[in-house]
C-alpha cells in the first residue's frame, strides 16, 4: 500500500482504501464535544465565581468563538506534517482542557489573577481547537469530494456541540463534578490523539514513538489528577463553605443560613454572622443585662427591635418582674424559625412560646411612629448597618421616635458594631444617641466569633453605669459588668459626624471601615 | 340679585365655551384645542402611510425614546403584554361638554354676593386663601375646576404609600423668605432656628438619603454629576462651572440684593444679570468655553427637571437662577429638598384643608366679567360645574384669578375681545407623568435605590420613588416617571402627548424603564397616566425678565392675578408668593 505514496498522489488515497474516514469524522465530533465542555466549563465557574452569569457566558462565548477564528487563521502557516501537527495539537487540547477546571479552582481566591487564567485558558482552548478542523479536512480533502467533505467535517461538528451541551447539565456536572469533567475530558482527548497515531501513521513520514509518548505522559498526568481531584475540589471550596448547611431559606427580606460545626451551630444572615451557638452567651447577656440593671433590675415591660432569634428575649425572661416582652422583627420568617427550628428554639429557651411575648413583623421605624405604650427597657438588636435600609434604624430620627416611647426611668442597649475593626461607625453611633438628647456609656466586650464588640447603654438623664450583676449568668458577673464600661486606646473617640436620615453618614464609614477587612 | 351693570343684565349671562378656544385660528374644527382643558379632541387617526401596528409602535417609541432603544424594543413586533391602568386626571366629561359649546346660563336665584373669588385651588389659589382667612376676609369662594385641589402639586394615595402626580419637592426655604418659613413652621414641619436665625427643617422631611443615582451603560451611579470615567478636562470645567455659580451667589447689586433670590421677586434687576435672560443657557455655556458633554449633560438635566426645556432652550438667567437661587453663601451646598412620599401633595393638602369650606371643587370659572354698578367696580363670574348640570353666579368684589395665566384670555371677557399682548407671551410645556405600582423592586446593579432615579441617556427625568421617605425598603412600592416634552414648538408637543391613548404612553414609560430595569413589565402591577397639557410655563431668553411679564402681573381692574407662571417659572415658591401678593392686593399689605 506504500506504493501510492507519491508526489501526485499523496496520502489521502490510503486512508480511503483502508476505509478509515469514517473513523476520522469520529474524532471531529471529539474534538467538536471536548472544545464546547471546556468552554461550559469556564463559563460555568466564571458565573460561579464573578456572578453575573449574562455576562460572563457572553464573554465567554465570545473569546471563544474568535479564538476558533484565530486558529483556524494559523492552520494557514501550516504546510508540511499535517497529521504530525495535528496529533501534536490534540494532546495540547487534553493537557490544557483537561486541568482548565483544577486550574481555575486553584485560582479562586485571588480574583483579578482568576480572570487572567480564565480568559488565557478559553483563548488557548479555543485557538487549539480552531486549529483542528483545518487541518483535518485538509487531511481528508482528497478523500472526499469538497462538498462531502464539508457536510460531513461540519455535521459532526455540529452534532459534538449537541451532545456537550446535553451531557454538561444533564450528566457531567451532577454525576462528575466540574473538576473531573474537565479531567475526564483530556484523558478523552489525549485518547483520541493516541490513536489517531495509529489511525494517521500512514500519512506520518518518520518515527510515532515521540508522538505516543507525549500522549501517555498527558494521560497519566490527567488519570493523577482524577484520583486527588477530592482534595483539590475541597481545598479551593474550603473558604466558600465553611461548614455543614443544616437550614437555608430565602426570604422576602434576607437570605437566612444555619451551618453546623464541632462547635455548635451558627446564624447567619445575608452572609454575615449573627451569632454562633459556642458564644453568643457573651453576647446576648451583655446586650441585655447592662440596661436591665442600670434602670433598677426590676423592669416591667421591654422593647426589643431585632433580635429575632430570640436569644436577648432569652435573658429578659429571667427577670420575674418582666410583664410583657414586645419584640419588632422585620422578617415572619426568621421569627418563626427560631420559635419552630428545635436547636434554635432549645438555644433561646423557647421564649417565644412565653405568653408574655409578642412578636410583631414589622419594620421597627414605621413601627415605631405608631407606637404607643411607653417601655421601661429596650433592646436594640439590628444588623450592622451595611444599606441604607438599616441605616435609617440609627438615625437621630430613629432615636427621637424611640426615645417618645420610653418612661422618664428607662434605659436602653444597643449593638452598634465593633469600636476596633469600625471604629468612626461605633463613635457615629454613640454621638448620633447623644445627639437625640440620651446620655450615653458606651461599653465594649470581647466574642470570640466577632471580636472586640461594642454597645451603647443609654438613659434619658446622666447616670452611673451598673456594678452589679444578676446571679446565674454564663459570662457576667459583677466585675466582669464593671469591666465592660472600662475604655481602651485604640477604641477610644474619634471625630465623626451624627447620622441623620438626610446624610446616612453611618453607612458610609461603616462601608469605608469594614472594605479594609474584607 | 340686582348687578345695575347692563351688559349682564340685557345679554343673558351665558359664554359660547366653543370661542374660547385658541384653536379658531386652525381650520379644522375638530382639532380645537381645548383651553380649560388638557384632554385631547379626537385621536389624530394614523396615517394611511402606516402599514402595521409593529412600525406604529416603533415609529411611536422613536418619537418619544429615539431611535437606538425603540429599535431594540421593537424586536417584538406586537406591543408586549401591559398592566392594568388608565389615563387620570384632566375631567374629560367636562372636557367634552365645554367643546360641544354648551351655553352656560345662571338662574337668577343662583347668583350670590361675595367680597371675593378665586379662580384655581392649585398653591396659588390656596395660599390666597390662607392669607385671606388670616386677614379675617372669609366672605369667599375658591373655585376649582378639577374634582380635587392642588392643581399640578396634586397627588394620589393607594393603601401602601401615598404619591406625586405633579411636583413633588420643595428646597428648604432661606430666612429671608419670611412668608414660606411661616407656612412651615405652622404646619410643624420647623424644629427651630440655627444661630444664624436660619430655620432647621426636621430630619424625616428632608430628602432621605441617598437621594439620587443615575444610570449609565448598564450601571447605575451615586449623584447626578457622572464622575465615573470623566476626564481631568471634564472635572476641571465642572470646577470651572461651580466657580462661577460660585461668583453668582456671591453677587450683590448697590442695594445689597442677591442676582438670584426666592421669591424672585427679591431679586436684583441690575441689567448685568438681566442680560442673562438674553442667551439661552447653552449659549452661557458656550461664552464660558463650557463644552464637557458631562457637565452639559448635568445642566441640560437641571433645565429639563424645572422647566421642561432643554439647555438650548432655556434662558440663561432661569438655568443660573436653578444653581444659584438655592445656594446660601459661595461654596456651600445647596439647600436641602423638602420631600414628602406624595411630593409637594402634602403642601397643598395641609393648605386645601384649611380653605376647605370655602371651595367649590369641580366649578370652573367660565367666564370672568369686570363690572362698574353706580360707580363702584365690581366682578361678575359665572361658574359651570364639573357635569355642566349647574351653574352660579357670583357678583364679587374683587377676583383672584390663579389659573394659568394663558386661560385669561378665554374667561376674562374684556380679555377675550381684546387680549392684552402679553398673554401671547405666556408658552407653556407638556409633561406626562405616571405612577407605577410595583409588586417588588427590581434588581439593581451599582448604587442602590434612590429618591431620584435618573436615566443619562434617555429624554425622560426618570423616576422619584415613593415609598423612600416612608422609609418602606422592601417590597411593593410606587414609582413616579416624569417625561416632560421638549419640542421646539409647545404646541406641537402637547399635540404629540394629548393624541397618545393610555396603552401608547404605558408602553413608551415601560420601554424607557427598561433600559435600567429589563424585568419591569414582570413588576408593575399597574400603572396610571397623567398628560399635563399646560404643565409648566416654559422660560425661554427673553421673557423671565421682560417687560410683558411684570404687566401680566399687575390687577386688571378689580381682577388680581396670582399663578407661578407670573414668575416666568413653576415653583411652589412663586406660586406661594404670587397668592400671597394677590391676597395683599386685597386686604393690604400688613395685617
Ligand atoms: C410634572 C410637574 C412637576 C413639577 N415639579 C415641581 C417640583 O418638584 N417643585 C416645585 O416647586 N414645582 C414643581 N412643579 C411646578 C408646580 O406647577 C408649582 O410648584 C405649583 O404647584 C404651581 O401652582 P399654581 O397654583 O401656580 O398653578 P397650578 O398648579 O397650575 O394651579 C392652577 C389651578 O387652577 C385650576 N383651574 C384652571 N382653570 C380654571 C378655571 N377656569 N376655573 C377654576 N379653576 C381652574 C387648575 O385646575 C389648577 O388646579 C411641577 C409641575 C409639574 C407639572
Amino acid at each position: 500500500m506504500f506504493v501510492l505514496h507519491d508526489a501526485f498522489f499523496p496520502v489521502p488515497c490510503s486512508l480511503t482504501k483502508m476505509n478509515r474516514t469514517p473513523i476520522i469524522f469520529l474524532n471531529v465530533l471529539v474534538i467538536a464535544t471536548c472544545g464546547l465542555v471546556y468552554e461550559l466549563l469556564a463559563g460555568t465557574l466564571a458565573s460561579y465565581v464573578l456572578g453575573d452569569s449574562v455576562t460572563q457566558f457572553s464573554l465567554i462565548i465570545g473569546i471563544y468563538l474568535s479564538a476558533l477564528g484565530i486558529g483556524a487563521w494559523l492552520s494557514g502557516f501550516i504546510d508540511t506534517g499535517l497529521a504530525r501537527r495535528f496529533i501534536e495539537v490534540e494532546i495540547a487540547v487534553a493537557l490544557l482542557g483537561g486541568f482548565s477546571a483544577p486550574l481555575l479552582f486553584l485560582s479562586f481566591a485571588r480574583l483579578s489573577y482568576f480572570q487572567v487564567v480564565l480568559y488565557a485558558i478559553v483563548l488557548g482552548v479555543g485557538t487549539l481547537v480552531g486549529l483542528e478542523l483545518p487541518l483535518l479536512m485538509r487531511l481528508l480533502k482528497d478523500t472526499l469530494a469538497f462538498k462531502d467533505l464539508v457536510s460531513r467535517v461540519l455535521t459532526f461538528d455540529y452534532i459534538g456541540a449537541l451532545v456537550a451541551s446535553l451531557l454538561f447539565p444533564l450528566f457531567l456536572v451532577p454525576k462528575l463534578g466540574l473538576v473531573r469533567t474537565s479531567l475526564a475530558f483530556g484523558l478523552l482527548n489525549a485518547a483520541v490523539g493516541l490513536w489517531a497515531t495509529w489511525l494517521l501513521a500512514p500519512l506520518m513520514k518518520g518515527k510515532v514513538t515521540g508522538l505516543r509518548l507525549r500522549a501517555v505522559a498527558v494521560m497519566v498526568l490527567l488519570v493523577m489528577g482524577f484520583i486527588k481531584a477530592d482534595s483539590l475540589t475541597k481545598l479551593a471550596e474550603e473558604d466558600l463553605f465553611a461548614d455543614e448547611i443544616i437550614y437555608t431559606k430565602t426570604t422576602a427580606y434576607q437570605r437566612i443560613v444555619i451551618t453546623r460545626s464541632r462547635a455548635g451551630f451558627q446564624l447567619f444572615l445575608n452572609g454575615h454572622l449573627q451569632f454562633s451557638s459556642a458564644d453568643e452567651y457573651r453576647y446576648h447577656e451583655a446586650l441585655v443585662h447592662p440596661a436591665m440593671m442600670a434602670a433598677g433590675g426590676k423592669p416591667h415591660r421591654v422593647l426589643v427591635l431585632g433580635g429575632g432569634d430570640g436569644l436577648a428575649v432569652r435573658e429578659i425572661l429571667r427577670y420575674p418582674t418582666v410583664e410583657s416582652v414586645t419584640l419588632v422583627d422585620l422578617d415572619p420568617a426568621m421569627t418563626k424559625l427560631s420559635a419552630a427550628f428545635p436547636p434554635l428554639a432549645e438555644l433561646n429557651k423557647h421564649s417565644f412560646a412565653d405568653p408574655r411575648v409578642q412578636v410583631i413583623n414589622q419594620d421597627a421605624m414605621i413601627w415605631l411612629e405608631n407606637a404607643v405604650a411607653p417601655f421601661d427597657i429596650a433592646i436594640i438588636d439590628f444588623p450592622d448597618p451595611n444599606t441604607f435600609a438599616l441605616g435609617k434604624l440609627y438615625t437621630t430620627r430613629f432615636y427621637k421616635l424611640l426615645k417618645a416611647r420610653l418612661t422618664p426611668e428607662a434605659a436602653l442597649a444597643i449593638q452598634s458594631t465593633s469600636p476596633l475593626f469600625a471604629r468612626q461607625s461605633y463613635w457615629c453611633i454613640m454621638k448620633t444617641l447623644e445627639a437625640a438628647g440620651f446620655a450615653v456609656r458606651p461599653y465594649q466586650t470581647a466574642v470570640p466569633s466577632f471580636g472586640v464588640w461594642g454597645f451603647a447603654l443609654a438613659r434619658l438623664q446622666d447616670f452611673a453605669p451598673p456594678t452589679v450583676a444578676p446571679s446565674g449568668l454564663r459570662f457576667l458577673d459583677d466585675r466582669a459588668m464593671q469591666g465592660l464600661f472600662a475604655s481602651s486606646t485604640d477604641t477610644s473617640p474619634v471625630p465623626v459626624e451624627v447620622n441623620r436620615l438626610d446624610n446616612q453618614a453611618l453607612v458610609r464609614y461603616y462601608e469605608s471601615e469594614w472594605k479594609r477587612y474584607e | 340679585m340686582p348687578s345695575k351693570e347692563p351688559s349682564s343684565q340685557l345679554k343673558p349671562t351665558t359664554v359660547d365655551l366653543n370661542k374660547i378656544s385658541p384653536g379658531a385660528k386652525e381650520s379644522s374644527p375638530s382639532k380645537l384645542e381645548n383651553p380649560l382643558l388638557d384632554s385631547p379632541p379626537l385621536p389624530i387617526s394614523p396615517s394611511p402611510l402606516l402599514p402595521s401596528a409593529s412600525l406604529t409602535r416603533r415609529e411611536l417609541l422613536a418619537a418619544f425614546l429615539g431611535l437606538p432603544v425603540a429599535l431594540a424594543a421593537c424586536s417584538a413586533t406586537k406591543t408586549p403584554s401591559l398592566p392594568q391602568g388608565e389615563i387620570v386626571g384632566a375631567s374629560n366629561d367636562t372636557g367634552h361638554r365645554l367643546r360641544d359649546g354648551q351655553h352656560v346660563e345662571v338662574a337668577a336665584d343662583h347668583w350670590q354676593r361675595v367680597k371675593v373669588v378665586i379662580v384655581g385651588g392649585g398653591v396659588a389659589g390656596l395660599a390666597a386663601a390662607r392669607k385671606l382667612l388670616q386677614a379675617g376676609v372669609d366672605d369667599f369662594v375658591l373655585l376649582e375646576l378639577e374634582r380635587e385641589a392642588g392643581g399640578t402639586a396634586r397627588s394620589g394615595t393607594s393603601p401602601l404609600v401615598a404619591y406625586p402626580w405633579g411636583a413633588h419637592y420643595l428646597p428648604a426655604p432661606m430666612k429671608e423668605n419670611v412668608a414660606l418659613v411661616g407656612l412651615l413652621e405652622e404646619m410643624g414641619l420647623l424644629e427651630g432656628k440655627d444661630q444664624d436665625g436660619e430655620p432647621i427643617v426636621a430630619e424625616q422631611f428632608l430628602c432621605r438619603d441617598p437621594e439620587e443615582r443615575i444610570f449609565f451603560k448598564g450601571r447605575w451611579y451615586e449623584g447626578l454629576y457622572l464622575r465615573a470615567g470623566a476626564t481631568s478636562d471634564d472635572l476641571a470645567q465642572f470646577d470651572r462651572f461651580n466657580n462661577e455659580v460660585k461668583k453668582l451667589v456671591a453677587w450683590r447689586d448697590a442695594k445689597g440684593r442677591r442676582a438670584f433670590a426666592l421669591p424672585i421677586a427679591n431679586s436684583s434687576d441690575d441689567a448685568e444679570i438681566n442680560q442673562l435672560d438674553r442667551l439661552t443657557m447653552g449659549e452661557w455655556l458656550n461664552r464660558h468655553s463650557l463644552t464637557s458633554p458631562r457637565l452639559r449633560w448635568l445642566v441640560d438635566y437641571a433645565c429639563r427637571d424645572d422647566y421642561g426645556m432643554t439647555v438650548e432652550q432655556t434662558s440663561a438667567w432661569a438655568g443660573l437662577f436653578y444653581f444659584c437661587s438655592r445656594v446660601k453663601k459661595p461654596g456651600d451646598d445647596a439647600e436641602p429638598l423638602i420631600t414628602f412620599p406624595e411630593g409637594n401633595g402634602r403642601l397643598v393638602n395641609y393648605l386645601f384643608d384649611k380653605a376647605k369650606a370655602k371651595a367649590r371643587l369641580g366649578f370652573a370659572a367660565a367666564e370672568i366679567i369686570p363690572i362698574e354698578t353706580n360707580g363702584r367696580a365690581g366682578v361678575d363670574v359665572i361658574a359651570v360645574s364639573h357635569d355642566g348640570e349647574t351653574s352660579r353666579g357670583f357678583h364679587a368684589e374683587r377676583v383672584i384669578f390663579a389659573a394659568p395665566h394663558f386661560l385669561s384670555r378665554f374667561v376674562i371677557r374684556d380679555y377675550r375681545d381684546q387680549p392684552p399682548a402679553h398673554v401671547a407671551e405666556f408658552e407653556y410645556g407638556a409633561w406626562l407623568v405616571a405612577n407605577l405600582f410595583l409588586r417588588d423592586r427590581p434588581k439593581d446593579k451599582g448604587f442602590p435605590l434612590c429618591w431620584d432615579n435618573v436615566f443619562y441617556d434617555s429624554d425622560s427625568l426618570g423616576y422619584v420613588v415613593a415609598t423612600h421617605q416612608r422609609g418602606i425598603d422592601r417590597g411593593a412600592t410606587v414609582f413616579t416617571y416624569y417625561y416632560p416634552l421638549c419640542d421646539e414648538d409647545p404646541k406641537q408637543a402637547r399635540q404629540r402627548l394629548l393624541d397618545k391613548d393610555w396603552a401608547q404612553l404605558a408602553d413608551v414609560v415601560l420601554t424607557d424603564m427598561s433600559r435600567a430595569h429589563t424585568e419591569i413589565r414582570s413588576l408593575v402591577e399597574r400603572l396610571d397616566v397623567m398628560r399635563w397639557g399646560h404643565a409648566m410655563i416654559r422660560p425661554r431668553p427673553n421673557f423671565v425678565r421682560s417687560a410683558a411679564r411684570r404687566e401680566a402681573a399687575k390687577a386688571y381692574r378689580n381682577i388680581h392675578f396670582a399663578h407661578t407662571d407670573l414668575s416666568g417659572v413653576a415653583l411652589f415658591e412663586e406660586a406661594f408668593y404670587h397668592g400671597n401678593r394677590a391676597a395683599e392686593e386685597i386686604v393690604g399689605g400688613k395685617q
